[in-house]
C-alpha cells in the first residue's frame, strides 16, 4: 500500500540478530581463552585486568575470571585507586545481574582490603538493590557483612525493617531479620523468652497489622510464633537416677547430647565406667546409662553418695543412695522447670491475654483462618495448658477440616500437647504412672521425661510403632498399648525392669517384630491377642524360643 | 511557517489536536493512511493542552480578548459541479467561560514577609462576597492580570499596586512569621512568571488509570515511548474538615495509622470480595450502593472510603455501577504502584502530543495555526468530497475528522449543554505535608449541601509541572453553578489565601484560575447535521480516566478503516527500512514534529525500556 514505512521481516530481524550474536560470541570466546592462557603463564597485568573486565561485564557470574581478577589486584596492590575502581566495576556488573554472587564477594573483598571504606555509600546500594528486590538474598547477606564491619545500630537496623516491612509485609527476610535484631537489642533478658517483653514495642502492633491486614499471609505469623516462642533450655543435667540392684546409673538431660565429658564419682572416687547411650541409633541423646563394677553398690546396708560431673558445661548433680533403699533419683520436677511453656511473670500474663483476646478477634472474623487457629493454640498453651485443654482439642479439630492436607501434622502435633499435659498432671500428681490412653495419639514425644515412669498406659490410640526413643522408659514395669495401630516395637528394647506388655488388637505381623522383646530379661507377661502375628504356624514354640522368660503368652 | 502549498490530496484531514482526534491520526498514519492534522490555534491539543505559566496568561488573554472572529471568506469559487459548501466556524470560543484569575502574592520578592493590605482584601472579596458581586471581582481580576502580564515584560509599574504600599504602612518586625512557618519560602509573582516556563499547567485534570485503556493504547501501540509517567503516590480524603490518606492498596491498610485492626481486616476483607461478582453482588444490583456497603457493617471510615475514594460515586449511585467501578479501581492497583493512578511527566498535554509524533513518524502532515473553514460535499453522496483550508487551498479527502467546536450550532444535534468547573491553584504547600515532599495525591471531596464532589490533583514539582517550593493544584466538578461558585468554597475550606499565617495551618494559595469548559461526554459522535464520511470529536469529559476519548478515537477509526487494526505496535527504528528518495512524507513529518513536540525530550527510549520493565516486575500482588 501507498505510503505504508517499510519495516524488515522477522526473518531479516532473526537474521541480523545471529550474526550479531554470533559477533559476540567470537569476541567473547576469543577474550577468555586470551585470559585463560595469560593465567597459565602467571602473568598478572593491567592488561589481563582489562581482559576479565571486559568478560565480566557481560558474564558477571564467571567465578574463575573473578578469582583471577584477585589474583592481579592482590599481584598489583599498590595504590586505593585499583580498588576504587573495583567498586564502580563491580557495580556495573550488579547491573547486568543483581544477584551475581561473584559480583557480592568480589566487592565484600574489595571493600575489606580498602584502608577507609565507605560504609555509608555501601549501604546506599543495597537498600537500592533490596528497594528494587527484597528477596535478594545475596544483597542481604553482603548487607549484614556491611553492618558488621561498619557498626550500625541496632535500633537504626530495626528501624530499617520496619521501613521495608512497611512497603511490604510479606517479605519474610525483613521480618527474619527483625527477630535476629530484638535479642541483641534487649540483652539483658536472656532468659527465658529474650523477645517477649519487650515492654518499648508492643508484640502486636506491627505484626497484628500484617496478619489483619492478610491472615492468609504466613510471613507476620512465623514471626509471631517467633515471638511467642520460649528460649532454647539452658543445657543441664536434669536427672541422675541409682539402682542398686541392677548396678545402673541413667543421666537425662535438657537437650540430646553426646556423652563426651561425663563422669561418674561415687563417694569421692572417679569410676571408671562405659557411658552408652539407651539404643544403639543415638549418638546424641539425652539420656545416657551406664553399669558401675559388680558388687561397688550392691550392699544394701552402704549409703552411698553419686556426683555425675559433665565438664563440658562445667555442670554436676549429686545423688544419694540411702541405706536400705534399692534405687534412688535426683531431679528438678518438671512443673518446676516450666518445661513445655515459657514462665510467665504477671505483666507477660497479661500481655499475652490481649494478644490471645486481639487473635480472638481476628477468629471472629476469620473464622476458618488456619494460622489463627494455630496461633490461639500456641497462645493458650503458653498462658495455661491444662486449663485450655479442651478448647484446643475443639481447634484442632476445626484446624483439620479447614487445612485437611496437613491432618496428619495437626494430629502429631496435638499428640505432643496432650502428652505434655499428661506429663504435667502427672508432675502435680507425683506418681510414675503415665495414662494417656484414647486421646487419639498419633506418635510418641518427650519420652526423657519419663525415665522414673514405671506404668505406661498407651491404649486405644492411633499409634504405628513405639519409637527407638522408648528405650528411655528405664524404669518401665508394664506397657499397655492395648487397641492401636503398632507394627513396630523397636523401643522397647534392653528395659531391664519391664515385666508386662499387653498389646492386645495392633498390628504385629512376624515374629521378627517381636525380637526387640527379647532384650528385656524380665519379661514375663506378653498380651499379643488380636495381632496378625498369632495366625503365623508354630508361633508358640516359636515364642517360646525367642522369649523363654515370659510364662503368661496370650495370643 | 513557510506559506508552501500542501499537497492537494490526503486520505484523512483532521482538525483539532485534541486527544482523540490526535489517536485517530496516529492510528491512520499508521497503517498507511495520508493524514493532514491541522490545528487554528498555535498551540497542540486543543482544550488538552499544558501551558507554561506565560502561555497561559496569554491563553487568559486571548480567552478575555475573544470576540473579533474571523470574517468568513466565500470559497464558492472552489465549489464544482454537483458539490456545495459547509461553512465551518473560527473558534470555538464557547468551551471556555467564567474566567476569573486571582494573584495573593506580592509582585515583587521581599526581603520580610508580612501581610500585605491588598491581599487581605482580595481574600475578603473571594471568600466574603456573595454571588452577586461576582462580576465586579472578575473584571477587576482580569485588569490585574494584563497588568500583570506587562510586569513580566520589565516593566515595574504594576508593583505599585501591590508591594509598594504595604510596606510603608508596617514596620518590618510586626510580623512574626518564623515562628508559625520557618521553612516555607515567599514566592512573589514575579518569580512565578521569571520561572514561569518551568510550569506546566493542564486545561483539563485528569489520571491515567493504569489498566484503563489510555495506559493499555499506550502500550500496544508504543507510543509510550515518547513520554515518561510518575506513579500517583496516595489518595487523600477531605472529611471533617481535614485531610486524610485513604488507605487503598495492601501496603497502605499495613501500614494505615488511623484503622484499628479490625477495620483494616474488614477493609480487606471486602475489596478481596468485591473482585469476583457474586450472587449477594447481583442481590444488590438495583440498590444503591451506599445501602450494600451499609449492610457489610464497615463502619463510617470505611464506608466513606469506599464510596468516595475508592469507587467514586455518589450517594445513590447503583451498587452495580458502583462495584463495577471499585473493581476497575482494584484491577488498576499494584501495576505500577500503590495506587491505580499514572500522571504523564509535563502533563496531561503530553499525551496528544505523544500520538501526533507516531502520526508524523508514519507520515502525517502537521500545520499548526492553520485551518479547515469549509467543507466541500457531493450532493448526490452526501460524502465530503474536499475540505478548503484557511488560505483558501482545495485538498481532497476521503475522510474528515473535526473537534466538535468547530462544527456550527446549527449542524449540531441540540444537546443541553453540560459544563464542567475548573480551578487551578499554584499553592506553597501539600494539603497533607509527609514524608517526602514530592508526593503526587489525589483528594477526593464528597459532596456537600447539594454542592457536586470534587476530584482534587495535588501535582508536586517531581512532575515537571511546577517550580520547587510549589504544588500545582487542580480542582474539577460537575458545574451547578460558575466555577467560581462550585469551587471556592472548597478552596477556602482548604487552603488560605495569601501569605497569612494561618492557624491550622494550612497550605497558601499563591494564585489561582477559576473557569468553565464544555463537557464533552455531553457531545453526540453521531446524528450530527453532516455528511457521513465527516466524524466529529468531542472535547474533555469530566470523568477521571480518559476512556471516553480512547473509545471514541477507536470508534472512528473502526469507521473509517473496518479492515485494519487500531494502532498496531509500532516497529523499533532499527527495524524501519529507509530506502533513500522514497522518503519524503516521513522527513516533511518529522521536520513538522520538532516545532511542536519540544518538551518530549530525548529520554523517550530509556522511558520506555523503564516501563516496560516495570511492567514485568511490578505485577500485581496475589
Amino acid at each position: 500500500q501507498h505510503g505504508r514505512v517499510k519495516i524488515k521481516t522477522t526473518a531479516q530481524q532473526e537474521e541480523e540478530k545471529r550474526k550479531e550474536r554470533e559477533k559476540k560470541l567470537k569476541i567473547y570466546v576469543a577474550a577468555r581463552d586470551a585470559c585463560f592462557s595469560k593465567r597459565n603463564e602467571g602473568i598478572w597485568d593491567d592488561e589481563a585486568l582489562q581482559l576479565t573486565q571486559q568478560l565480566l561485564s557481560s558474564n558477571p557470574d564467571f567465578a574463575t575470571l573473578w578469582n583471577y581478577r584477585r589474583e592481579i589486584l592482590l599481584h598489583l596492590e599498590t595504590v586505593k585507586l585499583i580498588y576504587e575502581a573495583e567498586l564502580s566495576f563491580t557495580e556495573s556488573c550488579l547491573k547486568v545481574n543483581p544477584k551475581s554472587y561473584g559480583s557480592w564477594h568480589h566487592r565484600g573483598w574489595v571493600s575489606a582490603r580498602l584502608p577507609r571504606p565507605d560504609w555509608a555509600r555501601e549501604l546506599t546500594l543495597c537498600d537500592r538493590c533490596l528497594s528494587l528486590d527484597d528477596r535478594n538474598f545475596h544483597c542481604w547477606d553482603y548487607r549484614r557483612m556491611v553492618v558488621k564491619m561498619s557498626g550500625v545500630p541496632v535500633d537504626q537496623e530495626l528501624a530499617f525493617t520496619d521501613r521495608l516491612i512497611g512497603s511490604n509485609f510479606s517479605n519474610y527476610s525483613s521480618w527474619h531479620y527483625r527477630s535476629t535484631l530484638l535479642p541483641l537489642l534487649h540483652p539483658e533478658s536472656p532468659d527465658p523468652p529474650p523477645h517477649l517483653l519487650l515492654k518499648p514495642i508492643p508484640i502486636g502492633s506491627l505484626v497484628q497489622n500484617a496478619f489483619f491486614t492478610d491472615p492468609n499471609d504466613q510471613s507476620a505469623w512465623f514471626y509471631y510464633r517467633w515471638l511467642l516462642g520460649r528460649a532454647e533450655r539452658e543445657e543441664m543435667i536434669s536427672c541422675v537416677y541409682v539402682n542398686r540392684e541392677e548396678e545402673r546409673v541413667a543421666v537425662a538431660f535438657s537437650r540430646p547430647v553426646n556423652s563426651v565429658g561425663l563422669f561418674l564419682v561415687l563417694d569421692g572416687q572417679p569410676q571408671r565406667v562405659e557411658w552408652r547411650s539407651v539404643h544403639p541409633c543415638f549418638k546424641h541423646s539425652p539420656v545416657w546409662i551406664c553399669s558401675l563394677p559388680p558388687g561397688t553398690i550392691s550392699d544394701i546396708t552402704n549409703e552411698r553418695n553419686l556426683t555425675v560431673h559433665w565438664t563440658e558445661k562445667h555442670t554436676h548433680r549429686d545423688c544419694a543412695l540411702y541405706t536400705g533403699r534399692t534405687e534412688s533419683w535426683c531431679r528438678d520436677s518438671a512443673t518446676d522447670q516450666e518445661l513445655f511453656r515459657s514462665e510467665l511473670s504477671v505483666e507477660k500474663t497479661s500481655v499475652l491475654q490481649s494478644e490471645l483476646q486481639s487473635v480472638k478477634q481476628l477468629q471472629e472474623l476469620e473464622p476458618l483462618n488456619k494460622w489463627c487457629l494455630l496461633t490461639i493454640i500456641l497462645l493458650m498453651r503458653a498462658l495455661d495448658p491444662l486449663g485450655y485443654e479442651q478448647e484446643m482439642l475443639a481447634h484442632f479439630r476445626t484446624l483439620k477440616e479447614v487445612d485437611s492436607m496437613r491432618s496428619a501434622y495437626y494430629s502429631d502435633l496435638c499428640s505432643k500437647f496432650m502428652i505434655e499435659n499428661t506429663i504435667l498432671k502427672m508432675e502435680y500428681a507425683e506418681v510414675r504412672v503415665f495414662s494417656i490412653s484414647d486421646k487419639n495419639l498419633t506418635t510418641l514425644c518427650h519420652l526423657d521425661q519419663l525415665l522414673l515412669v514405671t506404668h505406661i498406659n498407651l491404649s486405644s490410640n492411633h499409634l504405628q510403632r513405639l519409637p527407638p526413643q522408648f528405650a528411655m522408659l528405664q524404669c518401665l514395669e508394664v506397657l499397655e498399648a492395648d487397641n492401636n495401630a503398632i507394627e513396630n516395637l523397636e523401643g522397647v528394647y534392653h528395659l531391664p525392669k519391664l515385666e508386662e506388655v499387653l498389646l492386645k488388637n495392633n498390628k504385629i505381623s512376624t515374629l521378627a517384630d517381636l525380637q526387640p522383646l527379647a532384650s528385656c530379661p524380665k519379661l514375663k507377661r506378653l498380651d499379643l491377642r488380636g495381632n496378625p502375628v498369632t495366625q503365623t504356624a508354630n508361633v508358640e514354640s516359636e515364642l517360646a524360643e525367642l522369649l523363654p522368660s515370659v510364662t503368661d503368652l496370650l495370643l | 511557517m513557510a506559506a508552501e502549498d500542501l499537497p492537494s490530496e490526503f486520505d484523512v484531514v483532521i482538525l483539532g489536536t485534541g486527544l482523540a482526534e490526535s489517536v485517530v491520526a496516529a492510528a491512520c498514519s499508521r497503517v498507511g493512511q495520508r493524514v493532514l492534522h491541522v490545528d487554528r490555534r498555535s498551540y497542540y491539543a486543543a482544550n488538552w493542552a499544558s501551558f507554561t505559566f506565560n502561555a497561559l496568561l496569554t491563553w487568559i488573554q486571548e480567552i478575555q480578548a475573544e470576540s473579533l472572529s474571523e470574517e468568513v471568506q466565500d470559497r464558492s469559487s472552489l465549489v464544482e459541479e454537483g458539490e456545495e459548501l459547509i461553512y465551518l466556524s473560527g473558534s470555538d470560543s464557547a468551551s471556555i467561560s467564567n474566567l476569573q484569575v486571582f494573584c495573593y502574592v506580592s509582585e515583587e520578592a521581599e526581603e520580610e514577609e508580612e501581610p500585605a493590605n491588598t491581599t487581605e482584601e482580595e481574600e475578603a472579596g473571594a471568600a466574603g462576597e456573595g454571588a452577586a458581586k461576582e462580576p465586579s471581582e472578575t473584571e477587576s481580576a482580569g485588569s490585574k492580570e494584563e497588568e500583570a502580564g506587562e510586569a513580566a515584560e520589565g516593566d515595574e509599574q504594576a508593583a505599585q499596586e501591590q508591594g509598594e504600599e504595604p510596606k510603608a504602612d508596617q514596620p518590618q518586625p510586626s510580623a512574626p512569621p518564623s515562628q508559625s512557618e520557618p521553612t516555607r519560602k515567599k514566592i512573589s509573582y514575579t518569580q512565578l512568571v521569571k520561572e514561569g516556563r518551568r510550569f506546566n499547567i493542564d486545561l483539563v485534570s485528569k489520571l491515567m488509570y493504569s489498566r484503563g485503556s489510555l495506559v493499555d493504547l499506550l502500550i500496544k501501540s508504543n507510543v509510550s515511548r515518547y513520554a515518561e509517567f510518575k506513579n500517583v503516590t496516595r489518595i487523600l480524603t477531605y472529611r471533617h474538615g481535614s485531610v486524610e490518606q485513604v488507605p487503598c492498596s495492601r501496603a497502605d491498610v499495613f501500614a494505615s495509622r488511623q484503622l484499628s485492626v479490625v477495620e483494616k481486616r474488614k477493609l480487606m476483607r471486602f475489596l478481596t470480595s468485591c473482585v469476583e461478582e457474586t450472587e449477594e453482588h447481583q442481590a444488590y444490583n438495583g440498590r444503591p450502593y451506599l445501602e450494600f456497603l451499609r449492610e457489610q457493617q464497615l463502619g463510617d471510615n470505611l464506608q466513606h472510603f469506599l464510596l468516595h475514594s475508592i469507587a467514586m460515586v455518589t450517594e445513590d449511585t447503583l451498587t452495580k455501577v458502583g462495584l463495577a467501578s471499585t473493581r476497575h479501581f482494584l484491577r488498576c492497583l499494584g501495576r505500577y504502584g500503590n495506587t491505580p493512578f499514572l500522571f504523564p511527566v509535563y502533563g496531561l498535554g503530553e499525551i496528544p502530543q505523544c500520538f501526533c509524533r507516531m502520526s508524523a513518524v508514519f507520515g502525517g502532515i502537521y500545520c499548526l495555526r492553520h485551518s479547515v473553514s469549509c467543507l466541500i460535499v457531493d450532493k448526490d453522496s452526501n460524502r465530503c468530497k474536499a475540505v478548503i483550508d484557511s488560505r483558501g487551498q482545495r485538498i481532497s479527502c476521503s475522510h474528515f475528522v473535526v473537534e466538535d467546536g468547530f462544527v456550527g450550532a446549527d449542524r449540531k444535534v441540540a444537546t443541553p449543554t453540560r459544563l464542567l468547573s475548573r480551578a487551578v491553584l499554584i499553592t506553597d504547600a501539600s494539603v497533607l505535608p509527609g514524608d517526602s515532599e514530592q508526593q503526587v495525591s489525589l483528594v477526593t471531596v464528597p459532596p456537600t449541601d447539594g454542592r457536586p464532589a470534587v476530584n482534587m490533583v495535588e501535582l508536586s514539582p517531581s512532575t515537571m509541572t511546577c517550580i520547587p517550593g510549589t504544588y500545582l493544584v487542580h480542582l474539577t466538578c460537575q458545574s451547578v453553578g460558575s466555577a467560581y461558585e462550585d469551587l471556592s468554597p472548597v478552596v477556602t475550606r482548604m487552603f488560605c489565601m495569601a501569605e497569612c499565617q494561618d492557624e491550622e495551618n494550612r497550605p497558601a494559595v499563591l494564585w489561582c484560575l477559576y473557569f468553565n469548559m464544555a463537557d464533552g461526554s455531553g457531545v453526540e459522535p453521531e446524528g450530527h447535521d453532516l455528511p457521513s464520511n465527516v466524524y466529529v470529536c468531542s472535547g474533555p469529559d469530566g470523568a477521571l480516566g480518559h476512556e471516553h476519548a480512547i473509545k471514541q478515537a477507536e470508534s472512528i477509526f473502526l469507521k473509517i478503516l473496518p479492515e485494519e487494526e487500531f494502532c498496531p505496535p509500532a516497529p523499533n527504528p532499527e527495524d524501519i527500512i529507509y530506502d533513500g528518495e522514497n522518503t519524503s512524507p516521513t522527513s516533511i513529518g518529522e521536520e513538522e514534529e520538532e516545532e511542536g513536540l519540544t518538551a518530549a525530550g530525548g529520554e523517550g527510549e530509556e522511558k520506555q525500556q523503564e516501563q516496560q520493565e516495570e511492567e514485568t516486575s511490578l505485577q500485581p500482588e496475589e
